[in-house]
């Protein structure tokens, strides 16, 4: 045995690592790489997110968070010039196999954008809107999904005596959980939260990291957010992003206190640029 | 010294704030050595004046760590410090109460000196301790080196002398157990001495608690509640 002094002190970094792959994954990024004509938003992208478990997106503008979001349901195809290599599956499947439906991908795979933005219809309407779209005309059956939906949101309470007046009168933070709530009305897998609570107050705010908190138990979800206190609060996983690339992804409390990368650890201390 | 990049960032006041906060650390960890010095050398000379003043400077130990701690709190609650700052606020916490600790220590070898003035052989025990006490005073200037320049290496060193520390310790129980049985006379003078040798090798406890929150600090891992070969083993797998 080496005497004590000989200690190699530098390798205690890595014995609190643990590997995420123990837990049951969804979805999966295989070397990804994405252009927008000729400029490549997403440099061979690798990663795993586990199910059930809130995954946190962070890192400056401009590094690819929200295009990578954006690719689990293929929201991507809508812009012109996109090229993408690579492969992601949702439960083993290739998402960009020919033989996926969109439509029905992004039934599964539910978004919420950084604005809230209800439709112009009552808020019954706007939660049963999915719905009735697969063909649910059933007034019983709209009536109790649309009613478990808004509890999902944490919006019931707040609603239930309105769900026959426009969504739009609702305040900000309502609609964004009346979105949310529309988004579950159609039970997908995965939720897609690109920025959900950036353009509201912080009441509000903390409503809707409580209501991430409460849908974990049913949906695997992922999230982009500017504000790293954020992620550090509702997510599992972090994921830290720059420049296209993913540079490193692991557990939200170790990213947090001790992250294995230095720009990792610039960006959220405040020292990156 | 990877992660412990202390300037750069975008806030140039968080800058300052932190740098603060760990000067003050080091301006307490002078005064809590020079009271260690003071208490030792007025044990030594049986100075009771000296010893006197190394009591009433106790309470600026003590304000000082209010003091930091106060400021700790602030940028908890402004700043929500993240990984490096964060491991550097909690280490900063934890590192003034031992260093609080060792003021009192000194303060309490103060007190020993008043009492211990009158009594006969009492320089022959003196010298016994005087060699411990050299011993803590280099492990606590050891450990605020570390600290100040973050040098693991050199707080590894610290904490693993504490072993040395307790065993020279022991010996010296052993031996005022010695002259206690050789002349029951001495017995009161003597629990002095076991007193004030107790209050040093507890500094030496502390210094290198403080040696462990330099890991923590700049290698983010807990060492405490582990022994040094344990360490590497657990590393290795």
């Amino acid at each position: 045995m080496k005497s004590p002094q000989s200690l190699d002190t530098s390798m205690m970094k890595s014995a609190t690592r643990q590997n995420t792959g123990a837990e049951d994954i969804c979805l999966e990024v295989n070397d990804l790489d994405l252009f927008y004509g000729q400029t490549q938003a997403l440099k061979s992208v690798r990663m795993q997110i586990p199910r059930q478990r809130v995954t946190a997106f962070i890192g400056p503008s401009g590094c690819g968070k929200s295009t990578l979001l954006r690719c689990f349901n293929r929201m991507n195809d809508l812009i012109d010039g996109v090229r993408i290599q690579g492969n992601i599956t949702l439960d083993g499947a290739n998402i960009f196999a020919p033989s996926v439906q969109v439509a029905q991908l992004r039934q599964r795979v539910g978004m919420v954008f950084q604005k809230p933005n209800p439709f112009p219809k009552s808020v019954f309407e706007n939660v049963a809107y999915g719905l009735r779209l697969q063909g649910m005309n059933s007034r019983r059956v709209l009536d109790e999904i649309v009613e478990k939906a808004l509890r999902g949101a944490a919006l019931w309470d707040e609603v239930k005596d309105r769900l026959h007046d426009n969504a739009l009168g609702l305040s900000g933070g309502q609609q964004q959980r009346l979105v949310i709530a529309r988004a579950i009305a159609v039970e997908p897998d995965v939720l897609l939260l690109d920025e959900p609570a950036s353009a509201l107050d912080p009441i509000s705010t903390l409503k809707i990291e409580e209501l991430i908190d409460e849908l974990k138990n049913k949906y695997t979800i992922v999230i982009v957010t500017h504000n790293m206190q954020q992620a550090a609060r509702v997510s599992d996983h972090t994921a830290f992003m720059y420049m296209g690339k993913l540079i490193e992804h692991d557990e939200t409390s170790i990213i947090f206190t001790n992250p294995r990368e230095k720009m990792t650890e610039d960006y959220i201390t405040g020292r990156y640029g | 010294m990877e992660h412990t990049n202390m300037t750069q960032h975008i806030s140039r006041r968080y800058n300052q704030e932190l740098e603060d906060i760990r000067n003050r650390v080091l301006a307490m960890g002078g005064l809590v050595e020079q009271q260690l010095l003071d208490a030792m050398t007025a044990l030594e000379k049986l100075d009771g004046s000296l010893a006197e003043k190394v009591v009433e400077r106790d309470h600026e130990v003590n304000a000082m760590e209010v003091a930091i701690d106060e400021e700790c709190n602030l940028v908890l609650a402004r700043r929500q410090p993240a990984a490096s700052d964060l491991r550097l606020v909690v280490a900063v916490i934890k590192t003034i109460t031992d260093l609080e600790r060792i003021g009192d220590e000194a303060e309490r070898i103060a007190r020993m000196v008043g009492s211990m003035a009158e009594a006969d052989g009492a320089n022959r025990l003196f010298t016994q301790i005087h060699s411990l006490g050299q011993h803590v005073r280099r492990m606590l200037r050891g450990a605020l080196d570390a600290f100040a320049h973050l040098d693991t290496e050199k707080a590894v060193d610290v904490w693993s002398e504490d072993r040395a520390v307790d065993r020279e310790y022991e010996s010296l129980m052993r031996e005022l157990m010695t002259y206690m049985m050789e002349d029951p006379r001495s017995i009161p003078s003597i629990f002095k001495a076991i007193f004030a040798a107790r209050a040093i090798e507890r500094i030496g406890d502390r210094s290198s608690n403080i040696c462990e929150y330099v890991l923590y600090l700049v290698h983010g891992k807990d060492v405490r509640h582990t022994r040094l070969d344990q360490q590497k083993i657990e590393d290795q797998d």
